[in-house]
């Protein structure tokens, strides 16, 4: 049933780079099993060091959050809710009189690469590019580390490398294997995806797949199953988009996200009204006070 | 439940705890709540980043709008004919400007070598761009404008030579004073136009609070070096009550949780310092005619500030739900 009818480019060879095909990441935590590969595989083959090992208690998840280290993060969600059409019965910590309803989620975190990406306007360097395939890439070598794309992002993704990791100081996030692509490869963490919670591929090709997904899953019981990808807000869409069982809010993931420059005419206005009256109030002070 | 390894009885031992007794505090553990996790969001983590700025960042606020409306008041002053006051505030605008605030910027870069790379591209739709050029074009007018200006006024040319230099006093002194003014307020958009709720909250505040307190601190400055005309006093009271009705609009404009950090944190108090000392406060010093005092002030609370509003941004970005309430 899953991912019926719907061919996934997962294993295969593409030319997407070379034929400006807008791609993306479909992350479906429904058949996701929390064995962290994309992780991993992120890690080895970008070289990404080891940023420290915390032990947060947080669930099985000591990897905490996206980062410019971590660029897939495995969330681990432990909810008082029901799954789909499980049985509900008690769970071991339970007050054990009745039912404690209980489920677990686990689902892969990426760079959303954003249709308006909030980093890739902020750049004063021109650091960060659009791509052929419409992700969105930081040039390491072209970055001074100004962190203003840390800022500038809606979704928290990417970090600037702190002291004394290789390549410190300069602002670093998912690539979506930009490297591999190129080469006709697929990103690495949908590559080792063991239960393809993670389809790589044509973004339209996605979108309809991922609609599919929520219907199935809405008739198999999970009432709470719905799409995320921010196309009404400034955003207008990501190329790493979700399904979700829930509220965005539990993922960490914002309700609405909006692109930064959204603020900029106000701010600029209020900027060139303070000037001006600056400059005003300076000529006053010196014609009626000299 | 098997719990056979030591982390596993350890995560068990904490959900119990934090079952029983909500939060659970210890070094490097981070439980609230079990076996539900009770936090906002994932696990209470930042939904944004917190800005990676350090006090190089607050301090350059401070030094670019001192410099900035210098130049506006250096401007003035050579217009109408004061032109001590005109070299002191170009020396102030070439000091703070030209050589303070681009070795600060630098200093905060995470790779401070590549500083250059700002000037690769134009980009209107990137604040930080545009300072880099806004603050790349003052230096460029401030430190030839103080050459100028300092060869003409020690009469070092006759004749048409000196002519050719009062013209480059006038337009460079000018042109520092327009990219003075945008270099003092620019700030305010930088910070505004992000993804930090409590920045982004009061964009339309912030560039009248830096632009503003960059003209109170170049007048304050001014008269602590000595030059105490009413032209400055002027320029004093004015920043001052602009400061005031700010204090009172930020103080009164509360949007719940999204910008809780001003109002509940530290850091909001940070803020508000600064501005009871940029305002009220130097208003009355100066009514008693204690100017330098009044200086003082002013200028402490534009540094004090400055440092708030960083602070409120690091508070406000790692707050899950203040993100989510300016969405909601």
């Amino acid at each position: 049933m899953i991912g019926e009818g719907i061919q996934s480019s997962n294993q295969r060879r593409h030319s997407f780079v070379k034929d400006h095909v807008e791609v993306g990441f479909f992350t479906d935590p429904s058949v996701c099993i929390g064995c962290k590969a994309c992780e991993v595989a992120c890690k080895e083959w970008n070289h990404v060091p080891d940023d420290g090992f915390n032990w947060s208690g947080n669930s099985y998840d000591n990897t905490g959050h996206l980062g410019a280290s971590t660029w897939r993060h495995v969330m681990f969600l432990e909810q008082d809710r029901q799954k789909g059409n499980q049985i509900v019965g008690s769970h071991s910590l339970g007050n054990g009189d009745g039912e404690d309803p209980f489920r677990w989620v686990f689902v892969s975190d990426v760079c959303k690469h954003c249709e308006e990406a909030g980093c890739l306007e902020a750049c004063p360097t021109g650091s960060i590019v659009r791509t052929e395939v419409g992700s969105v890439l930081v040039q390491n070598d072209v970055c001074n580390g100004c962190g203003y794309c840390v800022v500038s992002c809606p979704f928290g993704v990417i970090d600037r490398r702190p002291e004394p990791l290789p390549d410190a100081g300069g602002a670093f996030k998912c690539t979506f294997c930009y490297d591999r692509q190129k080469s006709g490869l697929v990103p690495a963490c949908a590559k080792v995806c063991p239960t393809e919670s993670i389809v790589f591929g044509r973004l339209d090709d996605l979108r309809a797949r991922g609609a599919v997904r929520v219907q199935q899953l809405q008739q198999s019981g999970y009432k709470d199953a719905q799409l995320y990808d921010p196309t009404e807000t400034s955003v207008r869409g990501i190329h790493a988009f979700f399904l979700i069982l829930g509220e965005p809010e539990a993922y960490g993931l914002p309700p609405k996200p909006q692109i930064p420059t959204i603020y900029l005419k106000s701010a600029w206005t209020s900027a060139f009204a303070t000037a001006i009256a600056s400059i005003i109030a300076t000529l006053m002070a010196f014609a009626f006070f000299s | 439940m098997t719990t056979n390894s030591p982390s596993e009885k350890r995560l068990e031992e904490l959900r119990e705890q934090a079952w029983k007794e909500g939060v659970v505090p210890g070094k490097g553990v981070d439980v609230a709540g079990g076996p539900i996790p009770r936090k906002p969001g994932y696990y209470g983590q930042p939904v944004v980043k917190p800005p990676v700025w350090t006090w190089e960042v607050p301090l350059y606020f401070f030094m670019g709008g001192l410099a900035g409306m210098s130049a506006v008041i250096a401007s003035a002053a050579v217009l109408f004919h004061h032109t001590d006051l005109a070299r002191a505030a170009m020396w102030l605008a070439a000091i703070a400007g030209a050589v303070l605030s681009p070795v600060l910027l630098i200093m905060d870069l995470g790779r401070p070598r590549l500083f250059l790379n700002m000037l690769r591209v134009f980009k209107h739709r990137s604040a930080m761009s545009m300072g880099a050029w806004i603050l790349s074009l003052f230096g460029a007018c401030a430190v030839p404008g103080l050459i100028a200006l300092e060869l003409h006024a020690h009469q070092t040319f006759t004749g048409p030579l000196d002519q050719l230099l009062r013209l480059a006093v006038g337009l460079f002194i000018f042109g520092s004073a327009i990219f003075g003014t945008l270099l003092a307020t620019y700030t305010g958009v930088l910070i505004g136009a992000t993804a930090i709720p409590a920045w982004f909250s009061h964009r339309t505040l912030l560039p009248i609070h830096f632009g503003t307190a960059g003209l109170g601190s170049a007048a304050g400055l001014l008269e602590l070096l000595g030059h105490r005309i009413a032209a400055l006093n002027f320029l004093g009271y004015y920043a001052a009550g602009v400061e005031s009705a700010l204090l009172i609009w930020l103080s009164l404009d509360k949007q719940g949780a999204a910008n809780r950090a001003i109002h509940e944190h530290g850091s909001g108090w940070l803020i508000r310092i600064g501005e009871v000392l940029n305002g009220p406060l130097a208003i009355v010093l100066r009514l008693f005619g204690l100017i330098p005092f009044a200086a003082i002030s002013f200028l402490t609370g534009a540094l004090v500030s400055r440092f708030g509003w960083i602070w409120v941004g690091k508070i406000s970005g790692s707050d899950p739900e203040a993100v989510f309430a300016s969405q909601h």
